[in-house]
């Protein structure tokens, strides 16, 4: 690979290579007719199908009831997990008493407790919101247990010789010092939260993006489907590394 | 059970049993309170049956709906999963770390599909692959190939300098050194990469079966609630955890046993 352009190093020159071959591939597979008509749209359908997804405003309403969704989970299967964590990393006898249990609860399927979600919380959004909250509580809360374990001694010792409470213990010098640990179970509960609420969507709801994905596959709309896809992973994405550059994820990993 | 989370130092005297027995006796405990509460009609048996019934339904489960041949194409469709992400995982890390141009072009991107729900494209796979076992082993395959490929790059670079020495100044050949020294130094960590792979994969296998209603364990979760048969559905959700527990120790155990065998 001559070095034309001295402006592009070798690696992001790569990395155009594969993208266009990629694209190129891509491009030859939809006009070959090898495989099903629509099954890969051409590149201009699918950017048609994103220019229309993104123009119209009803693409944004399914995104915030998602985000709404999402959000609300994070928060209450976090504030749990956050809760839970503490406590088990704070006391010996009830973490060898009850973390194993989360820790091979942790990542079993999720979904599976959907049909009881319905029936406990209804076919609307609570549904959605509970099956996130339980899928994203188990990382959060093993994260915060190990990441209390692992907080120096000296600090707890310098909270208690100031006569800390508990309160101020907690919020002083625990979650502080556990921020890192903690930052990173929040990454991880987002993204089985994502899942989780997606999923549900998909499986029965009448908006959401998860709702929008489903109907595009009924309709065997595939532009529409792949230009969905690609949005939606560009978001996870993004938040994921926004969330983990907040707790300085990559600062810690270099040092 | 659970010991096995906990540190490999034992204790064998009630000191040491005292908590596992706490941690069991809260989950009877919550049991039986649940079997009061909605035998009294606290809480409604039509959403949430007794515990009692839905322990009477296991065996119902059992016989009725061929728990086990379900159990073993869900098992297959892992396994076959797990086999194609380690040919796929483990070479596609070692591409990574022989061309280092690669690594840097595709780590970060390997990384990001860790981080995206890769799941979401399961109707993608449908209309690909068609509604059968092909789908759901693919979903299964790319949900769990980020951390082997990851996990054997990290391994086969971690190596330590010492080793990579020994190799060098015995004159070896970059093939040699690969199998002799780099790739048995690595495999630590590539079986970590799998035993995640495989995790990932059995979570998805089962959830894409539930979510297409196909194939094994997931499908009968699905089935029983739409027939709104309660107790059974509960039981076969406890059936599901419980298998993938005991999956998850399995692989945990195995694991251990292979690193120890170095």
């Amino acid at each position: 690979m001559p070095a034309s352009a001295p402006v592009l190093s070798p690696v992001t020159l790569l990395r155009l290579v594969i993208i266009l071959t990629v694209l190129a591939v891509w491009e030859f597979l939809s006009h070959s007719g090898w495989l099903y008509r629509d099954v890969v749209p051409s590149l201009l359908a699918i950017g048609r199908a994103l220019f229309d997804l993104l123009a119209h405003g009803e693409y944004y309403f399914n995104l915030a009831v998602t985000a709404g969704e999402v959000g609300t989970a994070l928060l209450l299967g976090g504030t749990l997990g956050l809760i839970v964590g503490i406590v088990l990393g704070a006391n010996r006898f009830l973490s060898r008493a009850f973390e194993s249990y989360l820790y091979y609860l942790g990542p079993t399927p999720k979904i599976i407790f959907f049909p009881v979600m319905i029936m406990w919380f209804g076919v609307g959004p609570g549904s959605k919101i509970a099956l996130g909250t339980l899928s994203c509580f188990f990382p959060v809360a093993l994260s915060a247990a190990a990441g209390m374990r692992q907080i120096d001694k000296v600090l707890i010792r310098v909270g208690k010789s100031f006569r800390a409470s508990t309160a101020q213990m907690v919020f002083k010098i625990y979650l502080p010092a556990m921020r890192h640990p903690i930052i990173n179970g929040v990454r991880l509960g987002l993204g089985v939260a994502l899942i989780g609420t997606l999923l549900a969507e998909t499986k029965l709801s009448n908006k959401g993006i998860g709702f929008l994905i489903i109907q595009a596959y009924s309709i065997f709309d595939m532009p529409r489907m792949y230009a969905m896809l690609i949005v939606l992973f560009i978001l996870s994405i993004g938040a994921n590394s926004v969330v983990g550059r907040l707790g300085g994820l990559d600062s810690i990993k270099r040092s | 059970m659970t010991m096995a989370g906990t540190t490999p130092r034992r204790r064998v005297s009630l000191g040491g049993a005292l908590p596992a027995l706490t941690g069991l006796g809260t989950l009877i405990a919550f049991f039986a309170i649940m079997e009061v509460l909605i035998r009294s009609g606290g809480l409604n048996r039509f959403i949430v049956p007794p515990p009692s019934e839905i322990i009477a339904s296991f065996p119902r489960i059992i016989v009725e709906e061929q728990v086990l041949s379900r159990f073993v194409m869900t098992l297959t469709e892992c396994l076959t999963a797990g086999v194609m992400l380690t040919i796929v995982g483990v070479s596609g890390g070692v591409l990574m770390q022989r061309f280092k141009l690669l690594q840097q072009a595709c780590e970060t991107w390997v990384a990001a599909l860790a981080s995206a729900p890769v799941v979401l494209c399961y109707p993608l796979f449908l209309v690909i692959f068609g509604r059968n076992a092909w789908t759901i082993i693919m979903m299964g395959f790319v949900s769990g190939l980020p951390p082997v490929i990851l996990k054997t790059l990290e391994g086969i670079s971690g190596t330590r300098k010492v080793l990579v020495n020994v190799g060098r100044s015995f004159n070896l050949t970059p093939t040699q050194q690969f199998w002799k020294i780099l790739f048995p130094a690595a495999l630590p960590t590539i079986f970590v990469g799998i035993r995640l792979g495989l995790i990932f994969a059995l979570i998805n296998v089962v959830g894409v079966e539930f979510l297409i209603n196909f194939g094994g364990l997931g499908q009968l979760i699905n089935e029983l609630a739409e027939r709104y048969d309660l107790s059974g559905t509960y039981a076969a959700i406890c059936f599901v955890v419980l298998v993938s527990v005991l999956f998850f120790m399995v692989l945990e155990k195995a694991e251990r046993w292979l690193t120890r065998a170095e």
